[in-house]
């Protein structure tokens, strides 16, 4: 190592790409890099996601074969009708998430603007109509631990059935809220012009969250709501 | 490297900043490593105090010194503290904090702040389970057994469960970090299989901490909102299981034995390969061989569970899968004495840790097959053969890894050398009080001494006075190099980038290394452990 260099030590080295793009981070060699370990991160912690939910299912599917009379009586009760709506509700925000990250591809700020706020609005309406059924659920005391009551048979299942509808729906509930902070981010950062047709990782990775949130409810949906529905 | 360079002034990562802001807002991985060891070295000492009240309680048959309640909870916490607190993160915090990017030749890890945020979230939840600790403590066990844990304690159960909860996010987010950063951020020329064995071990822990902390995480997050909502979830009388707890918490719980040992054995690989002159036997195979205990360990859980009351199908399927999990940790062991066969090696103190850790291992290991035996381990269960078991596996391997990979990279990390004598004389008295304290247990679990009792009969003193004198040997095995290295800091010989003379990528840059690693992106050209190019070129 020649002398003279020693003080450099603290600026990157120059035989990487000159730094183009103010997006660059300095530890990366280029922006396909970054974007590589970026999306790469968000699979990973998707994966991670899946683990975290799967405890609670796989729970639920043990019940679920162990007391199917009871699982029945209290899926029943549950409002399919709102349930289809919120679904409908959030399978038409991942379009509309898909829709802002093409127009950030294509660079296009006022669209991934709005596309960005009609997703945010969707979301708010999901939980918006969440908590209308959550609060049905605290006037029918089906909310384990506050004077729970359930007419069928075996009510003290019922309650665990409960347990974990709640604890499911209050998992994806808690993932919407998340969501809908990162898509607010997002949302200042578009309005900032911090997007390049070159660098748009920040929407596409929190457009693949997005899209997980809602294929775990795809999941929810008729496991909760579905189940027994025919007899 | 001639003197006169080493004695300039030279910008490193510790100089070139100073003042606490410049280290608690750091996003280099290397103080970030510091951060670590930091902190797991207190909680060490913390646990060390717990274990030695143990021992000093079973010095005599009669529970004389604590209540029965108070020994509850010091082997709680004393597990806790160990196994959430200091093992699991411990080399995958420092070393591969600060060595993971250094061995591939990248300015740092892929995510930096992330980084930062982990060591954050680990204090957080460090601080929760302190608090656990202070308010009274926690009577249940590391493993927090249900219904136990949800209905009958009266201790602080709560806050120590949010604090393993929150502290496994930093396992997360760590092991994330270092799997996108092995993919994408190699040098020029570092192809997977010209990776050094500690990054291949890195690589299969991080998919462990990955996969395996979510379970743990939700399953614990069920302990306290079932102690607080009643969800049934656990409780037999809503037509819950105790038993999934059960299920849940070893599907995490055995995948993490191997969060604690195989960043060790990836650490051993590094040493013997340096100390003996030899590229590792079978390379290939010990790199899959991590790879392969890190998905086997997924297939196990259920051995923990012989006696719980499950079917006698389900425990001969996990036994047999518990014997096909050590295939891959006996080819390791073989395949590193086969390195040292015909090797020259030479016995400076990483390289003596490293030998006790083969030794101490094998026992281990050996014993956990005993134990993986339905009909032995019906009858060893819960005794303190079990407890052996896992203390020559988790002290006498993952802790003497830890130790070996801390000496041979301290004058990296730190520019200077320790006394190896002393090191040499540390790590033959951390083995011996190590064997002395933790080799009668296995007699005494044989002879059926159950674990977790304060008190017990008289013909058992013997053999708990050997151990708990072992105990002190070893624990002044371990405050020896708490002594020289810190003298080191100041007083020890300035190290050069290279004192073992061994290879890798990190061996190349000045120690301390400059903050971002490299003066120049290495450019890697032959593959790890090209000890023999060496002696070629010499003849
Ligand atoms: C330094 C000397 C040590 C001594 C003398 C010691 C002693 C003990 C003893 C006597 C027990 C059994 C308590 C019982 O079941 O009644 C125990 C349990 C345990 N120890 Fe250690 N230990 C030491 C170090 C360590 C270290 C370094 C670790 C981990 C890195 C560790 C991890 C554990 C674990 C996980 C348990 C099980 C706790 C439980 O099952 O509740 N120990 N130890
Ligand atoms: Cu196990």
């Amino acid at each position: 190592m020649p002398k003279h260099e020693s003080s450099s030590a603290l600026v990157p080295d120059e035989n990487a790409a000159p730094a183009s793009d103010p997006a660059l981070r300095h530890h990366f060699d280029d922006l396909a890099q970054q974007h590589e370990a970026a999306t790469l991160g968000m699979w990973l912690f998707l994966a991670t996601e899946v683990m975290f939910f799967g405890g609670l299912f796989s729970a639920y599917m043990i019940y679920r074969v162990w007391y199917p009379g009871t699982w029945g009586d209290a899926s029943r009760t549950l409002d399919i009708t709102l349930g289809t709506v919120n679904t409908i509700v959030l399978i038409t925000s991942s379009l509309t998430m898909a829709l802002a990250v093409h127009a950030a591809a294509t660079n296009e700020r006022r669209k991934v603007m709005s596309f960005l706020v009609v997703t945010m609005v969707l979301g708010v309406a999901f939980l918006g109509i969440k908590s209308f059924e959550y609060y049905q659920k605290f006037a029918e005391h089906h909310v384990p631990g506050l004077d729970f009551r359930f007419e069928g048979q075996a009510p003290e299942r019922a309650n665990l059935f409960f347990s974990l509808y709640f604890a499911m729906t209050g998992l994806h509930a808690l993932h919407m809220i998340i969501g809908l902070g990162i898509l607010s981010v997002i949302l200042y950062m578009a309005w900032r012009g911090r997007f390049t047709e070159a660098w748009h990782t920040p929407v596409e990775i929190s457009g693949l969250y997005w899209h997980f949130v809602d294929i775990i409810w795809i999941f929810l949906f008729p496991l909760l709501y579905l189940v027994d529905r025919h007899r | 490297m001639d003197t006169d360079t080493l004695a300039l002034p030279r910008t490193h990562y510790l100089n070139a900043e100073f003042g606490l802001a410049s280290w608690l807002l750091t996003t280099d991985h290397k103080r970030i490593g510091l951060l670590f060891l930091g902190s797991i070295s207190m909680f060490f000492v913390l646990g060390g105090i717990f274990a030695g009240m143990i021992r000093l309680e079973l010095l005599t048959p009669p529970g004389d010194l604590v209540s029965d309640d108070t020994y509850n909870k010091l082997f709680t916490m004393h597990g806790i503290v160990m196994i959430f607190m200091f093992l699991i993160p411990s080399i995958p915090s420092v070393m591969g904090n600060f060595f993971v990017p250094i061995m591939i030749g990248a300015r740092d890890l892929a995510f930096p702040r992330l980084n930062l945020l982990s060591w954050y979230i680990f204090m957080i939840g460090g601080c929760f389970t302190l608090y656990a600790i202070v308010t009274g403590g926690v009577d249940t066990g590391w493993t927090f057994y249900t219904p136990f844990s949800t209905m009958a304690s009266t201790s602080n159960v709560m806050a120590a469960a949010v604090g393993i909860f929150i502290m496994g996010f930093s396992s997360i987010l760590t092991g994330l970090n270092f799997i996108v950063t092995i993919h994408t951020m190699r040098a020029p020329g570092m192809t997977w299989f010209r990776m050094p064995l500690f990054l291949w071990a890195m690589y299969a822990t991080s998919l462990i901490n990955v996969l395996g902390t979510p379970v743990l995480a939700i399953t614990i997050v069920s302990v306290a909102l079932e102690r607080a909502f009643h969800l049934g979830i656990f409780d037999p009388a809503y037509g819950g299981d105790p038993l999934l707890f059960q299920h849940l918490f070893w599907f995490y719980s055995h995948p993490a034995v191997y969060i604690m040992i195989l960043p060790s054995m990836g650490i051993v690989s590094e040493l013997i390969a340096a100390f003996s002159r030899k590229n590792i036997f079978g390379y290939t195979f010990v790199a899959f061989s991590s790879l392969a205990i890190a998905v086997f360990g997924f297939l196990v859980w259920g051995h923990h569970m012989f006696v719980a009351g499950m079917s006698v199908y389900g425990a001969m399927i996990f036994s047999v899968l518990s014997f096909l999990v050590a295939v891959p940790s006996a080819v390791k062991v073989f395949n590193w004495t086969a390195t040292l066969y015909k090797g020259s090696v030479s016995y400076q103190t990483p390289m003596l840790y490293a030998l006790g850790f083969i030794g101490l291992f094998t026992i281990g290991g050996l014993t956990g097959l005993f134990l993986a035996s339905l009909g032995i381990d019906v009858h060893v269960t819960d005794t303190y053969f079990v407890v052996a078991h896992f203390h020559y596996i988790m002290v006498g391997g993952a802790l003497m890894g830890y130790l070996g990979g801390l000496h041979y990279w301290w004058p990296k990390m730190t520019g200077r050398m320790y006394p190896d004598l002393w090191g040499r004389v540390a790590a033959v008295v951390t083995f011996l009080g190590f064997n002395l304290t933790f080799f009668p247990q296995f007699i005494l679990g044989y002879l059926g001494m159950p674990r977790r009792y304060h008190a017990y009969p008289p013909e058992f003193q013997a053999l708990n006075v050997l151990s708990t004198a072992g105990a002190s040997v070893m624990g002044i095995g371990y405050l020896m190099p708490a002594i020289y290295l810190f003298w080191s800091l100041k007083y020890g010989p300035i190290a050069g980038p290279n004192p073992w003379g061994a290879k890798g990528l990190e061996w190349t840059t000045p120690s301390p290394p400059p903050t971002f690693n490299f003066d120049e992106t290495p450019v890697v050209t032959e593959p790890a452990y090209a000890y023999d190019t060496v002696e070629k070129k010499l003849a």
